[in-house]
């Protein structure tokens, strides 16, 4: 146990550190979830991020990366919030599918999507959910038929995030007749392909952030199934694994909310309730663990540990944080908490509402606690 | 940047683990609970005999000369079987404390011998009655007495196995060691009560899961219903989030600054909840066995309840966390951050 930085660390940090603040939009943008063209700012960010070799830091360098280590992608991390950097438009692309391609794509098909998914010419949206398909994906009714080299693609997908405005959506689709886990492929499919219908749907902040997509005899190569015909439900499984266990939500991203949060307490706590100290504190020792978890975490998968059910522990722990401290931000607030609050503003109240997200998205944290139960306690299912 | 354990501190932990989980079972318990006994003999024999008294105690005190974390394994083996003997006071606050005032000290020779220590922050002294000496504090110094030269009255407490005393003492008939750091002695003592914790909610998760897989209701193992399973999952949660927390804390506490303080009382809190959570999950997945005096469930959380109070209240370790935040910076690029001079600086002169 060595709880310092090394030099090299040390070095890493200032590097990332004067190259965002020569490079962060002074204005933040306006959110890619909101309209297009905030969308396409966060676009531009991505290829400015990229010039800079700073957009996919854990990928190989054959394709794009920098090969980091997990401790080094966290300081980046840390330094990437800590700038207030955009969020990542293309994160269902840079951390969901791009390991995945780079684990199980053939030689072929990393060339064609890594390229542009690290340039952000190509956004990703994901498409696992279908409307009778949600904690229990296993379920999705999705068709694709085989015809030749292609595949004929019908169903319907629902609550896939950045759809509205995105260039191409992974998602999974069975051979007819297959059941449950079997017969199932993640096929990739263009959003603007003939037969492809995208329906936006408003979140509870207004924002377009997902869409249903209705496919209706979309005609995709072969070469757009990623892995074996069937091995889908398996592919997605990693993916999951690793979205719940580290890469999804940054501590660094609760770090700096519960930094705010103490300076939004020391601005309010004359006309504030002085219990709402103790949830300050609160809201800096959960974010503090967090982010302990997670070195904990990086520093065994580099000593050659395998991320287990336990990542479903973090999930659960992240998105209860959030809430907590958004909800405290508010508490300190009182009567100003329903306010909008004007552009450049700390928004307090839109965060508290994504917020209110987490415990649904990426797996039900109800789930989420099955799979503790069962996978990681032993009980009987 | 390496948060692991090494090959030696896992064997560590395991020995004692083992140790621990062959000699001090619910059935050991219950028979010193019945006998009136707080220690049995031979298994402080075995814990001697294994060097977990020296673990913290320097070469040249005879001990090995290792550090919190390594002890902070100990403790946490220690809670998992809430050991009755004062084996983490003694050997891993009491006895480095006198090692550092008197290195030579005949006590220190033997190793069988217990040491109790009265903190200004408890009012009462642990195990004081089987202690060979008590170290005990005025104006900033320590005081070695032994228990023929001070007045002990017992207090009756909720944990059979983890006596209280108040104790009366005259400085005339005590030893004064000089001024002694029980700022450190503190930190070390929530640090251990911390990582006893996490033993004791794991203990108490444990249970319930092993019993929740053989209790049939309705026709099914209670553990499979979900309304059980989230109870304990909640638990686990809780002790994933606090044991880094710990492990972390028992590797800066030697820095002593801020930030390592804060640590430290953010590991007593959190693991301390996480033990309240699981205690309290486990007597209610156990259902009307959990209340009963048979079922071991009570044990943990009353030995949970006793190490939440003891050694600073919650109150007493947020405090010192709110010190840390509202003084030195917060951020991600600051976890592992150590004080800055200026802010230690202000403390030297304030404590001047």
């Amino acid at each position: 146990m060595d709880l310092s930085y090394t030099p090299e660390q040390q070095a890493f940090r200032a590097e990332v550190r004067a190259w965002l603040e020569a490079h962060v939009p002074a204005e933040p943008l306006e959110h890619f979830d909101a309209t297009r063209e905030g969308f396409e700012a966060h676009r531009e960010w991505e290829r400015t991020l990229k010039s800079g070799d700073w957009g996919m830091v854990t990928w190989p360098k054959e394709y794009g990366g920098r090969g980091l280590d997990l401790i080094e992608w966290l300081i980046f991390e840390e330094e990437y919030y800590r700038a207030g950097a955009p969020g990542r438009v293309n994160q269902n692309g840079i951390f969901l599918l791009g390991p995945t391609l780079i684990e199980f794509g053939t030689p072929e098909q990393k060339q064609r999507f890594l390229p542009p998914m690290a340039s952000g010419e190509e956004i990703w949206a994901q498409a696992w959910s279908e409307p009778q398909a949600g904690s229990d994906l296993a379920g999705v009714r999705a068709t694709a038929v085989r015809d030749g080299d292609d595949y004929v693609l019908n169903g319907h997908k629902i609550w896939s995030s950045r759809a509205v405005f995105a260039d191409w959506a992974f998602g999974l689709f069975r051979e007819p007749e297959s059941e449950r886990h079997k017969g199932m492929s993640l096929i990739f499919f263009p959003l603007d392909a003939p037969g492809v219908t995208v329906n936006a749907i408003r979140k509870i902040n207004g924002h377009v952030g997902f869409a249903e997509i209705f496919l209706e005899d979309v005609r995709v190569p072969a070469f757009n199934r990623l892995g074996d015909e069937g091995q889908g439900w398996h592919i997605c499984m990693a993916t999951a694994g690793f979205e719940r266990g580290l890469m999804l939500r940054s501590p660094a991203r609760y770090q700096v909310a519960a930094a705010a949060l103490a300076g939004l307490w020391q601005d309010h706590k004359q006309d504030a309730d002085p219990v709402l100290e103790a949830d300050v504190v609160r809201a800096f020792m959960n974010a503090d663990a967090y982010a302990l978890s997670i070195y904990q975490t990086a520093s065994r998968l580099m000593a050659g540990a395998k991320i287990g059910p336990e990542a479903s522990t973090n999930k659960i722990f992240w998105s209860e944080l959030d809430i907590h401290l958004h909800q405290t931000a508010l508490s300190i607030l009182g009567p100003k908490a329903e306010l909008v609050a004007p552009p450049g503003e700390h928004d307090w109240l839109d965060d508290y509402i994504f917020a209110l997200a987490g415990p649904i998205y990426a797996g039900s944290n109800e789930i989420q606690r099955n799979i503790i139960a069962e996978r990681m306690l032993g009980l009987p299912r | 940047m390496d948060f692991t354990l090494s090959d030696e501190q896992q064997m560590f932990a395991e020995t004692a683990r083992t140790l621990l989980g062959d000699t001090c079972t619910p059935d050991h318990w219950r028979k010193m609970v019945e006998r009136g006994d707080n220690t049995d003999p031979e298994r402080w024999a075995a814990i001697v005999e294994n060097g977990f008294t020296l673990v913290l105690l320097s070469e040249e005190a005879g001990g090995m000369g290792l550090g919190e974390l390594d002890f902070a394994l100990i403790a946490e083996e220690a809670g998992y079987v809430a050991l009755p003997e004062p084996l983490i006071e003694s050997a891993g606050v009491a006895a480095p404390m006198l090692a550092a005032l008197a290195p030579d000290h005949a006590l220190l020779a033997d190793p069988e011998a217990t040491i109790a220590v009265a903190h200004p922050l408890n009012p009462l002294v642990a195990d004081a009655d089987r202690a060979a000496a008590i170290l005990l504090e005025r104006d900033g110094h320590a005081f070695l007495a032994r228990t023929d030269q001070v007045r002990l009255t017992p207090v009756e407490t909720i944990d059979p196995l983890r006596r209280l005393f108040r104790v009366e003492w005259d400085a005339a008939n005590a030893e004064d060691l000089g001024l002694a750091d029980w700022d450190l002695a503190l930190d070390r003592a929530a640090l251990f009560a911390a990582a006893q914790g996490l033993g004791l909610a794991q203990r108490a998760v444990d249970m319930a899961v092993e019993y929740a897989k053989e209790r049939q209701q309705f026709g099914k193992p209670i553990g499979s219903y979900q309304a059980v399973k989230h109870h304990l999952a909640s638990a686990q949660v809780a002790i994933e989030f606090a044991r880094p927390v710990v492990r972390a804390a028992a590797a800066e506490i030697g820095h002593r600054d801020v930030q390592a303080r804060s640590r430290v009382s953010h590991a007593k809190i959190a693991a301390l909840e996480a033990a309240d959570k699981a205690t309290r999950a486990s007597i209610q997945v156990h259902g009307a066995m959990g209340y009963s005096w048979e079922v071991d469930a009570h044990l943990f959380l009353k030995r949970t309840l006793a190490l939440t109070q003891s050694w600073g209240p919650p109150a007493f370790h947020r405090a010192r966390i709110a010190g840390r935040l509202f003084t030195q910076p917060a951020g991600p690029d600051q976890t592992f951050a150590r004080e800055t001079h200026a802010a230690a600086a202000t403390r030297e002169i304030v404590h001047a």
